[in-house]
């Protein structure tokens, strides 16, 4: 059994899981941000 | 552990530490990965299947892992009431899940060419998809408990009870006869069965993805800080 496309098949899941959950949680940290901050300057 | 417990303290550190965390992280990780697809060796007996170690074994120390941070949250948060310990067991839910999950896969992928099966029911990889259903249930009582305007408190105690399965995962390999492999590695001994050209990818992954878990942690932190914070604002405006 050629084992190459097991070996890409779980770099590519472990690689796209884990730039998904840091791009997801980057965008929610900087939305949540930029919101708390204009919130902030308000009178 | 109490001196971070004002926000705004935990901020000022948290803020460079994540972008810190990060990049070396992913800087690691992009080491490691070229490492162990290029330059690492075969095994003897699992060919070219063994460069899936590089990703797996990271996965399942994350795995267990995240639920550990969550113990050590759940218990400042009923022992000594520590108000960043509730959103830091929230904040580590998601890349645990995240990666028991990429653990149980990348097993999966792992298992086919070298055992001839995909999935068996055995101790290790059992234990393992009992842990990602725990991280869900976490995250769905979370959820529920903050949209009620609770504490968190019957989510520590959810995540105390679900570190029972910690061991359980741990010692599998030894309890019963399983399909998966023993340990390789002990931290406690200092010792390792792997290879000298095949142990420092494993290590450097496992560091570069520990880094990268950390940064989410807090990324995932700052958020729920700077949603409460508005939060706060839109009720005192509303006043």
């Amino acid at each position: 059994m050629n084992p190459w496309p097991f070996v890409i098949g779980a770099y590519a899941l472990t690689l796209i899981g884990t730039a998904g959950v840091t791009l997801w949680s980057w965008a929610a940290m900087r939305r949540a941000e930029a919101e708390a901050a204009r919130l902030g300057e308000r009178p | 552990m109490h001196v971070y417990a004002n926000p705004a303290r935990f901020l000022k550190i948290a803020r460079p530490l994540t972008a810190w965390l990060g990049w070396a992280g992913a800087a690691l990780i992009a080491l490691a990965l070229a490492a162990g697809l290029f330059f690492s060796p075969a095994d003897q007996l699992q060919g070219e299947s063994v460069r899936i170690l590089y990703v797996h074994v990271p996965a399942a120390w994350l795995g267990m892992a995240g639920w550990s941070a969550i113990l050590v949250a759940s218990l400042m948060q009923l022992v000594w009431r520590h108000p960043l310990a509730a959103i830091a067991g929230r904040a580590a839910a998601v890349p645990g899940a995240l990666f028991a999950a990429l653990c149980l896969a990348t097993g999966s992928l792992w298992g086919r060419p070298t055992w001839g099966t995909y999935w068996e029911w055995d101790g290790r990889m059992t234990s393992m998809l009992v842990l990602l259903f725990l991280y869900l249930g976490y995250i769905a009582l979370a959820g529920a408990e903050k949209e009620k305007g609770g504490e968190g408190r019957l989510t520590a105690i959810f995540g105390l009870i679900g570190a029972a399965n910690l061991p359980i995962i741990h010692y599998s390999v030894i309890w019963w006869n399983t399909l998966h492999q023993g340990q390789s590695i002990s931290f406690v001994r200092g010792t390792s069965t792997i290879a000298g050209p095949m142990l420092w990818p494993l290590l450097v992954s496992a560091l570069g993805f520990s880094l990268l878990f950390g940064a989410v942690v807090l990324m995932r932190m700052r958020a729920e800080l700077a949603r409460n914070k508005v939060e706060a604002r839109l009720k005192r405006m509303a006043q």
